[in-house]
């Protein structure tokens, strides 16, 4: 038989990790995340529509150490999915797509979604917050 | 034998039997949540500790309930069609995919509808 020298597809435990295969499957991830998410989002809306008691036991849970963590996690979600979907879009329009313009554009979205995140949880603390 | 014409093979169905409907949805939920999800951060976290009273004040605004619905819709839907080709990625039985499809399905569509129904009592209540 000859050996061709056909590509292989990456064969997940010895292929090393890139910035671009990284950002993929974190755009997976975060979206698995994001829809577990959705789980606490309709929990506070149903606690607010079901009156001051149910929607202070949600405020106090959200507000929580536990709640806060997750929370941030959340939000470090929402914001790497927002960031690496527009990029997507970018993509499907036809633009970005030669290697050194994936590159920068995957590191935009690292430090978008970085900053975005520390901003959002500075905005709420300080912000309009209470 | 097949009946079929070639073309009437060809046309519109491809591999997925479904053409671009999936993707193009998809692409549509996600440029109207690029802004809705702007907004929703934006008013959640200034909103940060509120109590009932300023809940009720805030989402019983229509402008506030309309934006609130509509992200629930744009976000379930987006959610479905994500969650779907995960699942149609990593499940090779096609009797587990089905099922896990239609729970998810349901799923969605169940939470989608609780949040949209609580946002409509907390505008009528405000």
């Amino acid at each position: 038989m000859a050996t061709t020298n056909r590509p292989l597809s990456p064969h997940l435990q010895v292929y090393r990790p890139q910035l671009t295969s990284v950002l993929s499957i974190l755009h997976r991830g975060t979206g698995i995340a994001l829809a577990v998410g959705t789980l606490l989002l309709i929990y506070w809306l149903a606690a607010a529509a079901g009156g001051s008691e149910s929607f202070a036991q949600a405020q106090g849970l959200i507000g929580s150490w536990v709640g806060r963590l997750l929370l941030f996690g959340w939000t470090f979600a929402l914001f790497y999915h927002l960031c690496n979907g527009v990029r997507h879009l970018f993509w499907d329009g036809g633009y970005g797509l030669e290697l050194p313009d994936v590159y920068r554009s995957g590191w935009m979205v690292v430090a978008g979604s970085f900053a975005l995140t520390v901003l959002s949880w500075l905005f709420g603390y300080f912000g309009g917050g209470l | 034998m097949s009946l079929r014409s070639p073309i009437g093979r060809v046309r519109g169905l491809g591999s997925a039997k479904e053409g671009v409907s999936h993707w193009w949805s998809q692409r549509m939920t996600a440029v109207a949540l690029v802004p809705l999800t702007l907004w929703f951060v934006a008013a959640v976290t200034s909103h940060v500790g509120a109590d009932h009273a300023e809940m009720v004040a805030w989402v019983g605004s229509p402008v506030t309930a309309g934006l609130f619905i509509l992200l629930i819709a744009a976000t379930f839907y987006h959610a479905y069609l994500g969650l779907q080709v995960v699942i149609e990625d990593y499940f090779h039985s096609e009797a587990a995919k089905v099922v896990i499809l239609v729970l998810i399905k349901g799923a969605c569509f169940v939470l989608a509808l609780i949040g949209v129904l609580s946002v409509l009592t907390l505008l009528f209540e405000g």
